[in-house]
């Protein structure tokens, strides 16, 4: 008796097949989670839709082809923001996929609002992780979280990450950095990334750093890996 | 022009050399560049290092390396004449220049070839590694089994890896990528799949593609390794960004060689802009960086290297077509210079290529000769959220060349047990 292998595992095992190739619902069906993963790469972020109050920024890419082809403009900040002083800013940012934010920002940043001292909340169009650094140097935030749509899988096209940072200022390395990714309804749920990203944030204001060395020996645990995937 | 210089102007249009402003600035530059680098020496490579000897490690390694009396063969020809002789060369004589010819050299005169060209010349090569199978024969082409998992559940990578032996996958290797990056994480996956492999009696090779470190310290605590892995880059400052160096290396392999476990036991990943994304491509066009990282593959005899190709993203290589070219040149370099190349035919959902781009591609390298491709249930994998290749695609590959697996797994697949009925592993 054959095991049915998809109840052990996400991936597409015991495809359909038809002589050796794979069945005609198996490939429009892959063809259907790409299309939607493609869309969420070039969709556009709707900032007045988002139901949080921010303050509005550019990063230096003009456009999503700018922004896919040059990660260094997706790193600045278009114009200045003014100094607010405080312990923890919010940065959100579409990222590779607008629809992650469109779905989980809300909810994201209302739970961290209720868990750690948020002076700010900015959403930065078309950011890479790294716009948090100069963002929060700007207003002068202790610790920046950073929330950003993750690389599109192919069934994963809303994937949220946050990245925390001490002492956010523009030169800072992904070494600096704690990683929480996979924020989605079939990924990781708000209230746990929530709480493991406000640990984080106490944790680097506490002890004043961030990144490898925090995660070292403070963390019981971080979710890493596909972290790395989203627009750093 | 500075040779490094007119590298990057004579390179066909990537996105990563743009960025990294090397790149041509109209197509009578490139062109231009390339008329100019068709009458460059070979031996001018050896007299002006794009990196300088003191700076680079891996400049050092090719320069220590190089083997005069191999490079005799072409050693008074330019770069244009150089690529007439590939067309024309033999198999034999092709093998027997390999350790003359520098990275530079290959990247070089790659840069001269049309698609069709790196696919003839590399077809003409074959570069033959042994552990459990013999991988690279001629009319033979290999799978990498990669049941990767975004949690490291050991049945969720047990239920994807009969999937894929089910299908004829897996005679390059059995190769998990790992979401968690621990000594205990790798050691409960090698031991998984050696128990299977033992249990099944499957002649193929596992490796859990972790840091070299990792590996090492599993090594340490007597798991079975089998294959040690590491992705490598073409100069110091890259390796320094994957956290290694070559006497990191040099220790991890004299430790897989001590185990005695196989004969080629090193396996390596490699792709274009990985020197770029860590800031240390020198000024170089990114396949040219590329090229150098076969040059320390090769100090360490590997069962398998391939170039995840389109892994890194649009900002490095855009498009399909830009893809294409990259895995074709990537295939065709590490050949002539003598690396066991397979390659990660795969694209990003953020780059302008979908599975259209990959079946050309697969075909391509097929024609190629290409030494194993990756074998990932239904081409998408769920760990690193990209696509590759799938069981399938393999089996369409050897279908339409008649290409067949690795001897020894051959042979395996002709009296296999019924690998779905193995419940015990799930269980």
């Amino acid at each position: 008796m054959a095991i049915d292998l998809s109840r052990f595992t996400g991936a597409r095992v015991g495809l359909e097949r038809r002589g050796e190739s794979l069945s005609t619902r198996e490939v429009l069906g892959f063809d259907l989670d790409h299309a939607r993963a493609r869309d969420a790469v070039w969709m556009e972020m709707d900032a007045g839709s988002l139901g949080f109050e921010h303050v509005l920024v550019e990063s230096m890419a003009r456009d999503r082809k700018s922004y896919l082809l040059r990660p260094d403009l997706g790193r600045r900040v278009a114009g200045r923001l003014s100094f607010v002083g405080c312990e923890v800013a919010i940065v959100v940012s579409d990222g590779l996929s607008a629809l992650a934010v469109h779905r989980h920002a809300a909810e994201m940043v209302a739970r961290l609002k209720e868990l750690l001292p948020v002076g700010i909340v900015v959403v930065a169009v078309r950011g890479r992780v790294a716009i948090g650094d100069e963002i929060g140097e700007q207003v002068g935030a202790k610790v920046v979280v950073m929330l950003i749509g993750e690389r599109p899988g192919l069934t994963s096209p809303d994937s949220l990450g946050a990245y925390v940072t001490y002492g956010p200022r523009v030169g800072r390395t992904d070494a600096e950095r704690n990683c929480v990714s996979n924020i989605r309804a079939e990924g990781l749920s708000y209230r746990a990334a929530a709480e493991l990203i406000a640990y984080l944030a106490r944790e680097a204001g506490t002890r004043k750093l961030s990144g490898v060395r925090l995660k070292g020996d403070a963390t019981p645990y971080v979710i890493d890996g596909a972290g790395a995937d989203s627009g750093d | 022009m500075k040779l490094k210089e007119l590298m990057g102007k004579a390179s066909p249009l990537r996105s990563g050399d743009v960025l990294a402003g090397v790149a041509a600035s109209s197509q009578e530059e490139r062109v231009r560049a390339r008329l100019e680098l068709a009458e460059v020496p070979l031996r001018r490579f050896l007299d002006e290092p794009l990196v300088p000897y003191e700076d680079d490690e891996v400049t050092r390694l090719i320069c220590d390396s190089h083997d005069e009396g191999a490079f005799g063969a072409v050693g008074w020809l330019c770069v244009g004449e150089f690529r007439d002789w590939l067309l024309e060369a033999s198999a034999e004589e092709l093998s027997a220049v390999a350790a003359g010819v520098t990275p530079e050299m290959a990247a070089a005169v790659s840069k001269l070839m049309r698609v069709q060209d790196l696919i003839l010349v590399a077809s003409k090569i074959r570069v033959v590694t042994r552990f459990r199978t013999t991988i690279g024969l001629a009319g033979r082409m290999s799978t990498r089994l990669q049941p990767n998992h975004p949690s490291d559940d050991l049945k969720g990578i047990a239920a994807s890896m009969l999937d894929g032996l089910s299908l004829g996958s897996g005679d390059a290797c059995i190769g998990v990528n790992p979401a968690t990056d621990s000594v205990r994480v790798l050691v409960d996956i090698l031991k998984m799949i050696d128990g299977v492999r033992e249990r099944l009696e499957i002649p193929t090779q596992s490796c859990v593609l972790g840091h070299v470190t990792t590996q090492m310290e599993a090594m340490k605590a007597g798991a079975p390794v089998d294959l040690v892995f590491q992705s490598i880059g073409g100069t110091e400052g890259t390796n320094r960004s994957f956290g290694i160096d070559l006497a990191m290396l040099d220790e991890a392999y004299e430790m897989a060689r001590s185990l005695g476990r196989g004969e080629n036991v090193m396996y390596f990943e490699t792709g274009q802009g990985s020197a770029l994304s860590a800031g240390a491509h020198h000024g170089m066009d990114q396949q040219t960086c590329e090229a150098r990282a076969y040059a320390v593959a090769r100090r360490y005899r590997p069962l398998l290297v391939n170039t995840v190709v389109g892994f890194i993203g649009p900002e490095y290589l855009y498009d399909g077509k830009q893809i294409a070219r990259a895995g074709l040149e990537d295939h065709f370099c590490g050949k002539l210079l003598g690396v066991p190349m397979g390659c990660d035919v795969c694209y990003t959902n953020h780059a302008e290529a979908d599975g259209d781009d990959m079946d050309g591609l697969l075909t391509l390298l097929g024609a190629a000769g290409c030494n194993y491709i990756m074998g990932v249930p239904g081409a998408d994998d769920i760990m690193l959220h990209y696509q590759s290749t799938s069981f399938h695609d393999a089996l369409y590959l050897r279908r339409l060349l008649g290409l067949r697996p690795a001897p020894e797994f051959e042979a395996w697949l002709a009296k296999k047990p019924e690998v779905l009925e193995q419940t015990w592993l799930l269980t």
